[in-house]
């Protein structure tokens, strides 16, 4: 069934953001899927069908994204949800780091966030609702040594989410985080079995998260079962936290 | 279509009221129950529809639907 509305996915085109734009689509979505890998965009477009809209954009664009966000305006059933999925890690010991590889992750992780969620945020509170969800992560909470950049740039994305959902709870839009854990992806399979295991060893679940079950996570905190859930961080992390 | 309707139709359209409302002595928030956010995305409509910036200071000043007509004309804005 169609909700005729369309959801704006960052980073859809591979791992934990491909996985929930199928979720959503599967949901009824429309989703414009933005990212920088326009190869990628085309190969998940050849699965996930006409309800998958590939658009080409680096997120921290700001020009580049105001014209997405016409196109998508145009092209497509209204915005009604947004999901700040993109992320990278440049990761290096807080003495080593460089101000180039901290300005990077801030800039693509919480700025390109913010910047994405301005783009589009026009066309939820016209209609009055919608949901607003942010992937930050289990680091954001705890920290990890050699990612002082990406914690501080998952951190910020709960401030920035808590502060806009007192700006927009009142016109029926929600906005909450997800913090996953450790996620079973390219990302964590180069891991050695040493920092592997070491992982395992601190997840009561046992195991590493699957990112289906992020996005199983995700698509609820859109979906009207939680219009009651806002300026939440949901950690779906096997425990670890907890 | 004059400056006054073309304001009238904006505000009508963004705060959800009648037309016969929007009276010029009208109070956007007492009387239109704008709410801060109505009146952000009404002067970002403002700033669009007219082709025009309005400074934070100048949209605080803005308090009924008169004085964004005057406001429109002191910024050259005919119709
Ligand atoms: N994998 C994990 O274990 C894990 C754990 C916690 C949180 N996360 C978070 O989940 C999100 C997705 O992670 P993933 O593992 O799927 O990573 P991934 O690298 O597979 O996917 C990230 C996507 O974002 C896109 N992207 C990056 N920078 C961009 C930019 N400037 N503009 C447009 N697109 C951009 C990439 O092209 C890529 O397609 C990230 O925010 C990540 O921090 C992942």
């Amino acid at each position: 069934m169609s909700l005729n509305a369309t959801a704006v996915v960052t980073g859809a085109a591979r791992g934990i953001g491909l996985e929930i734009a199928g979720k959503l689509i599967s949901d009824g979505w429309t989703v414009a899927a933005l990212d920088m890998l326009g190869d990628d965009l085309k190969k998940s477009a050849e699965v996930l069908g006409e309800n998958y809209r590939p658009y080409t954009v680096n997120i921290t664009d700001s020009k580049q994204l105001a014209e997405v966000a016409v196109e998508v305006g145009n092209d497509l059933p209204t915005v009604k949800g947004i999901v700040n999925n993109a992320g990278v890690t440049r990761d290096a010991l807080m003495m080593r780091m460089s101000e180039d590889q901290w300005n990077l992750v801030i800039d693509v992780n919480l700025t390109g966030a913010w910047k994405v969620t301005q783009a589009f945020m026009r066309s939820l509170i016209r209609a009055r609702e919608g949901s607003i969800v942010s992937i930050s992560s289990v680091v954001g909470l705890i920290g990890a040594a050699g990612q002082t950049n990406y914690a501080a740039s998952k951190a910020g994305l709960i401030g920035m989410s808590k502060s806009l959902n007192r700006e927009l709870a009142g016109r029926g839009i929600r906005v909450n985080v997800v913090a996953p854990g450790f996620i079973e992806t390219e990302m964590t399979q180069k891991l050695s079995d040493e920092v592997r295991g070491d992982y395992l060893s601190k997840i009561p679940a046992a195991r590493l998260g699957l990112p289906v079950e992020i996005a199983e996570a995700v698509a609820f905190l859109m979906s009207p079962s939680a219009k009651y859930i806002t300026g939440i961080v949901l950690p779906v992390d096997g425990g670890l936290t907890t | 279509m004059s400056l006054e309707n073309r304001i009238a139709e904006i505000i009508v359209s963004r705060l959800n009221v009648k037309p016969e409302e929007v009276t010029d002595s009208a109070n956007l928030k007492d009387d239109l129950g704008a709410d801060s956010l109505d009146m952000v995305d009404l002067m970002m409509d403002l700033e669009d529809t007219f082709n025009l910036k309005i400074s934070d200071e100048e949209g605080n000043n803005l308090q009924t639907v008169g004085s964004v007509v005057v406001f429109l004309k002191t910024k050259g804005i005919e119709a």
